[in-house]
């Protein structure tokens, strides 16, 4: 792997699983079996599933910590059996839950570790430090001194994700990454995430046991079942429109209709013409921001008794979650001052729904 | 109570002899805990890093804090005569013993989240070791070495029954000094023994990284 420079970031690279196998010494099963999927160039993919079912441990096989007993793991075209596994690991983001900072370094000090024992130079590493602080929302000059534990869980997260991206490698792999957050902190950096990956482009692997996690996060998702056997990869539309068997459907929920509704904002309604124009009478409707999701939609008209939902532009920058603010929002709430677009009647939503 | 305010006329009277035997003494546990030093802090940081020998450091711990110094001093006697070496022996296996289990402890309990994160990050395992699980073991082993250094320096005392000098020379010389020089000589091993671990603690100050001591 060639150090890449800051200024040229690296091209997303493809990740290929070639039936790999993966078993424990001492164990008759194995931890994953036969698994064949590709996560294309700068995607987001999610490994979901219950515990035991070997998500984790897939991940691990990428980077080395595990290593393959069966199959092959390409990326970017090229074996990590090739590689040597402290460089591969050297030239991928890793995260895991609760971050992995070292508490007796300071904040600047863990982001520059990948850098430091790649050998770079100071004054590169502290321009590389300042810029990855920044991409983060924590500037250098506020942060870099502070220690883990003077942050927040929501704050060391975002490190996490600083120290991972050090090197701009073309890969991250991300266990679990928000597990131990609390929900209102947890969309937070689902969102901060979702936004930064919207510039970098990585292609991530993601493991999660949070369908919903998955669904907001995964560009596709790959479920896994007890037995490290994949039970299907799709799309999150996909995945909860047509779940491949009783497994898949249930670990998805009674509510997979309620999720694709998540899929679904409200402007994508507006774009596709199928927003009824508003009529006077239509004032009293209560009013969602375009940026709101179909679910938040159905959510406020079964809340407020209504038919429908007056639709309005949405203010500055599109919100990533929509929904999560509509859902708390009293009618009207949000969104009120805005340009008003149309009407999102209840069969539209529906309609939408289903397609 | 006159005996015991007799000891501190001793201390004035024979000052030199006590500032000569104290520099004996704290010659030799020295010598003893640097050897200890050098000995146990690599093995227990090793096995610890391993996550193996936690029978075999446990076993050693138990063994040091069971075997009374003055029998190995005893059995020492049949087999190196009236030497330094027989001391020595008897301070390490006093000393050895806590400050290898607790630089195994110390590496061992480390947060493996934080172990796995480093290696996922590619670090070696050398750089594991000493960027991340040493810099987060150190109070512990300070721990262990401060506990050591105490034990050797009051142990050092029994030195005397195998000619080996120090202020155990007065100590157990009651015949000579009288019971002041005794009680002279006891209070100074036990200033001698805080001194030394008020020292350490200053260095472990120093020592333990920032993050750490904000953390408590």
């Amino acid at each position: 792997m060639t150090q890449v420079r800051p200024e040229t970031p690296a091209a997303a690279q493809d990740i290929v699983f070639d039936h790999v196998v993966k078993t424990y010494p001492n164990a008759t099963v194995p931890a994953v079996d036969d698994l064949s999927l590709t996560v294309p160039a700068g995607e987001i993919c999610v490994l979901l599933g219950p515990s035991g079912s070997g998500k984790t441990t897939a991940l691990m096989m990428v980077n080395r910590l595990a290593e393959i007993t069966g199959g092959d793991i390409r990326i970017g075209g090229r074996s990590i059996r090739d590689l040597d596994p402290i460089r591969l690991r050297r030239s991928i983001g890793y995260v895991i839950q609760q971050t992995g900072l070292f508490p007796h370094l300071s904040i600047a000090e863990n982001v520059a570790t990948v850098p430091k024992v790649l050998g770079w130079g100071k004054k590169r590493i502290k321009e590389r430090v300042g810029q990855l602080l920044e991409l983060v929302g924590l500037p250098v000059d506020e942060y870099g001194r502070r220690y883990p534990s003077q942050l927040s869980g929501g704050q060391r997260q975002r490190v996490g994700i600083a120290r991972a991206l050090a090197a701009d490698p073309p890969v991250m792999l991300m266990d679990e990454p928000f597990g131990a957050l609390d929900p209102i902190t947890r969309e937070h950096v689902q969102d901060e995430f979702l936004a930064l990956h919207e510039r970098i482009r990585k292609t991530v692997i993601f493991v999660s046991h949070d369908i919903d996690e998955a669904v907001k996060m995964g560009d596709r998702i790959a479920i896994f079942r007890e037995g490290g056997k994949l039970a299907q990869y799709d799309t999150p539309r996909t995945l909860l429109k047509e779940p491949a068997d009783e497994f898949v459907a249930r670990f998805v929920g009674a509510d997979r209709g309620l999720k694709r509704l998540t899929l679904t904002r409200l402007a994508d309604l507006a774009g596709s013409g199928e927003l009824s124009p508003a009529r006077p009478d239509d004032r009293s409707l209560p009013v969602l921001p375009a940026d709101a999701s179909l679910r938040a939609a159905l959510s406020l008209m079964v809340a407020e008794g209504t038919e429908g939902v007056l639709v309005t532009a949405a203010e500055g920058a599109p919100d990533a979650d929509g929904a999560a603010r509509a859902d708390g929002t009293p009618a009207g709430g949000t969104g009120a001052g805005g340009r008003v677009l149309g009407v999102a009647s209840l069969d539209a939503v529906r309609k939408a729904g289903t397609a | 109570m006159s005996t015991f305010l007799g000891s501190f006329t001793f201390m004035r009277d024979q000052l030199s002899l006590l500032l000569d035997k104290t520099g004996q003494h704290i010659w030799m546990c020295a010598v003893v805990v640097a050897v200890s030093l050098v000995v146990a802090v690599p093995l227990g940081l090793w096995l610890g890093h391993l996550h193996k020998g936690e029978f075999l450091t446990s076993a050693i711990s138990n063994i040091g804090r069971a075997l009374p110094n003055l029998a190995v001093i005893a059995i020492g006697l049949g087999i190196f005569g009236l030497t330094f070496t027989n001391i020595a022996i008897a301070l390490l296996i006093t000393a050895i013993p806590p400050i290898l289990s607790q630089a195994y402890l110390a590496v061992d309990q480390v947060d493996p989240d934080l172990v796995r994160s480093a290696r996922g990050m590619g670090l070696t395992p050398a750089q594991v070791l000493f960027k991340v699980e040493l810099p987060l073991a150190l109070p512990l082993l300070f721990s262990g070495v401060r506990i050591a250094v105490v034990y050797v320096i009051s142990s050092a005392t029994l030195a005397t029954v195998a000619g080996g000098g120090g202020l155990g020379d007065i100590v157990l010389g009651q015949a000579t000094y009288g019971l002041e020089g005794v009680i002279a000589a006891a209070l100074w091993v036990a200033v001698l023994a805080l001194a030394a671990d008020g020292a350490l603690a200053l260095l472990q100050r120093v020592l333990v990284p920032k993050g750490l001591r904000a953390a408590r």
